[in-house]
């Protein structure tokens, strides 16, 4: 439990060194072909200190934006509240702010920077279409999450891959608005679009990016989770019909985004729907173990 | 010297040693205490309810005077039982019988079942009942991390200096622990 904590927080500051050294290397790289080395590698240290400053003050805020989080109001949502509170109680854990995302697709997550500063949000498809001991294993797996620190690590993760995600879209659409060269034939001296330069750098920087997430949010966390869940729950036949009804659920949450995919508790976007590159960047960011191997598992408790 | 710095390097490291030991000790205490208190928060939450509930009933029963009674002779023994797992374990299951019988009168005066008041205090009961249950499997997994420190090597050499000795659990008795039975 102990060590589970430290190496979370281990694994929290890695991260935030890895992200700004492949952002100072990308700005430096940039800065060369560009031919202004220094500077271009200061404004990266810069960009990426305020990501890395942001995503431990700011992430969980943001990731509940991103996903369209409303607070769940205490009176309509009474049972869910009970449920959330009496589940801290068994685990200790002080009780976390209650968020609902408005969304058909059964699914969940928790994120925030420790357990006194932590949400866990659950879709209406999920309240709808789960029973009351089905949802306490699903609210037990994300207050595991919360207990051992996970969340940390996957919410700054959350920032990180979304600036990423973000600035190789718009370098791709910048490369493409320049007709695919770096370098237009009839342009007046060598005005070069730098962009560019920073649109290949990423198509190459992404998939290592995507690999150093995949380390840090190592896919045993998930497992790990639905073990102290049931230790929470004392019911595991609770999480395994949840984690069953999720998985012949197909409706994709279209609350997620690339960025947000590994918080959840069930892949979002299963694939079915969704368009070839999403679900190629989706292969790149897998972070979840498959749900039948997940439940086999708890078949065994 | 040489021996010198081995004694005190030895020294630091027996301190350090014990040091740790001592401070895991007095977090497993502590958290066994915060867990204790945490279930007197909830016994004291229900304890609140019961007189208002008491009121709402008689208004609708009146006459079923041996079940109101009953509860509040059970709320009577709970607030003057002694602080101690045992007691308070035995309070708590007298409690949960009275209430259940309450509860059981909903069923039998449709009027009492559709007042307002009673429907939000039995959710409000029901849901304190089940904080109740949980804060005792908080305590029961404390006690037990408590008194594996306390009882395995080397932890107990620093326990039996503290003079600290094993905690009881909190068990809920054989007549909790089966349904009521439901007559027809």
């Amino acid at each position: 439990m102990f060590e589970l904590i430290r190496a979370n927080k281990r694994r929290s500051v890695a991260l935030i060194v890895g992200f700004m050294l492949v952002v100072m290397l990308v700005g430096a790289a940039i800065g060369v072909l560009v031919g202004n080395g220094v500077v271009f590698t200061l404004i990266a240290i810069v960009i990426s200190g305020a990501i890395a400053f942001t995503s431990y003050w700011k992430a969980d805020k943001i990731a509940l934006r991103v996903s369209r989080a409303v607070p769940a109001d205490p009176q309509q949502y009474q049972r869910l509240h009970n449920l959330v509170e009496g589940l801290c109680i068994a685990g200790g854990l002080p009780k976390p702010g209650v968020y609902i995302v408005d969304d058909p697709a059964p699914n969940a997550f928790a994120t925030g920077r420790n357990p006194n500063h932590a949400a866990i949000a659950v879709t209406t498809g999920l309240l709808d279409k789960l029973n009351r001991v089905e949802l306490e294993g699903v609210v037990a797996h994300e207050l595991s999450h919360i207990r051992n620190y996970d969340i940390l690590v996957s919410t700054l993760a959350v920032t990180m891959v979304g600036a990423v995600a973000l600035v190789t879209d718009l370098a791709i659409r910048m490369m493409w608005w320049n007709g695919g060269r770096v370098h237009r034939r009839g342009d007046h001296g060598d005005s070069s679009n730098p962009l560019a330069y920073l649109g290949f750098a990423l198509l190459v920087v992404a998939p290592l990016i995507a690999k150093a997430m995949q380390a840090t949010i190592s896919r045993r966390r998930e497992t790990l989770a639905d073990v102290s869940a049931c230790q929470l729950t004392r019911y595991p036949p609770g999480l395994i019909s949840a984690l069953e009804k999720l998985k012949e659920d197909t409706t994709v949450t279209h609350s997620a985004s690339t960025a947000t995919a590994h918080l959840w508790i069930e892949q979002p976007m299963s694939g079915v729907g969704d368009d070839g590159k999403l679900s190629k960047v989706h292969k790149m960011f897998e972070t979840h173990p498959p749900l039948d191997e997940r439940i086999a598992l708890l078949r065994e408790l | 010297m040489i021996a010198l710095i081995i004694v005190i390097v030895l020294v630091v490291v027996v301190l350090l040693v014990g040091v740790t030991m001592y401070n895991g000790l007095i977090r497993s205490k502590n958290q066994v205490e915060n867990a204790w208190s945490q279930i007197d928060v909830q016994l004291k939450r229900r304890l609140d309810l019961i007189p208002n509930l008491v009121e709402t009933v008689k208004g609708y029963a009146a006459h079923e005077r041996q079940t109101l009674e009953g509860v509040i002779q059970a709320r009577n023994a709970a607030i003057s039982a002694p602080d101690t797992p045992e007691a308070q374990a035995s309070a708590d299951n007298m409690m949960t019988g009275a209430l259940r019988q309450i509860f059981a009168l909903g069923e039998a005066y449709p009027d009492l079942k559709a007042n307002q008041n009673f429907l939000s205090l039995q959710e409000e009961l029901s849901a304190t009942e089940g904080r109740v249950a949980y804060a005792r499997q908080f305590y029961n997994d404390s006690v037990l991390s408590y008194n594996n420190k306390i009882e395995s090597v080397p932890t107990n050499i620093v326990a039996s200096m503290l003079k600290y000795s094993q905690r009881e659990y909190f068990e809920a008795d054989e007549a909790a622990r089966t349904a009521p039975d439901i007559e027809f």
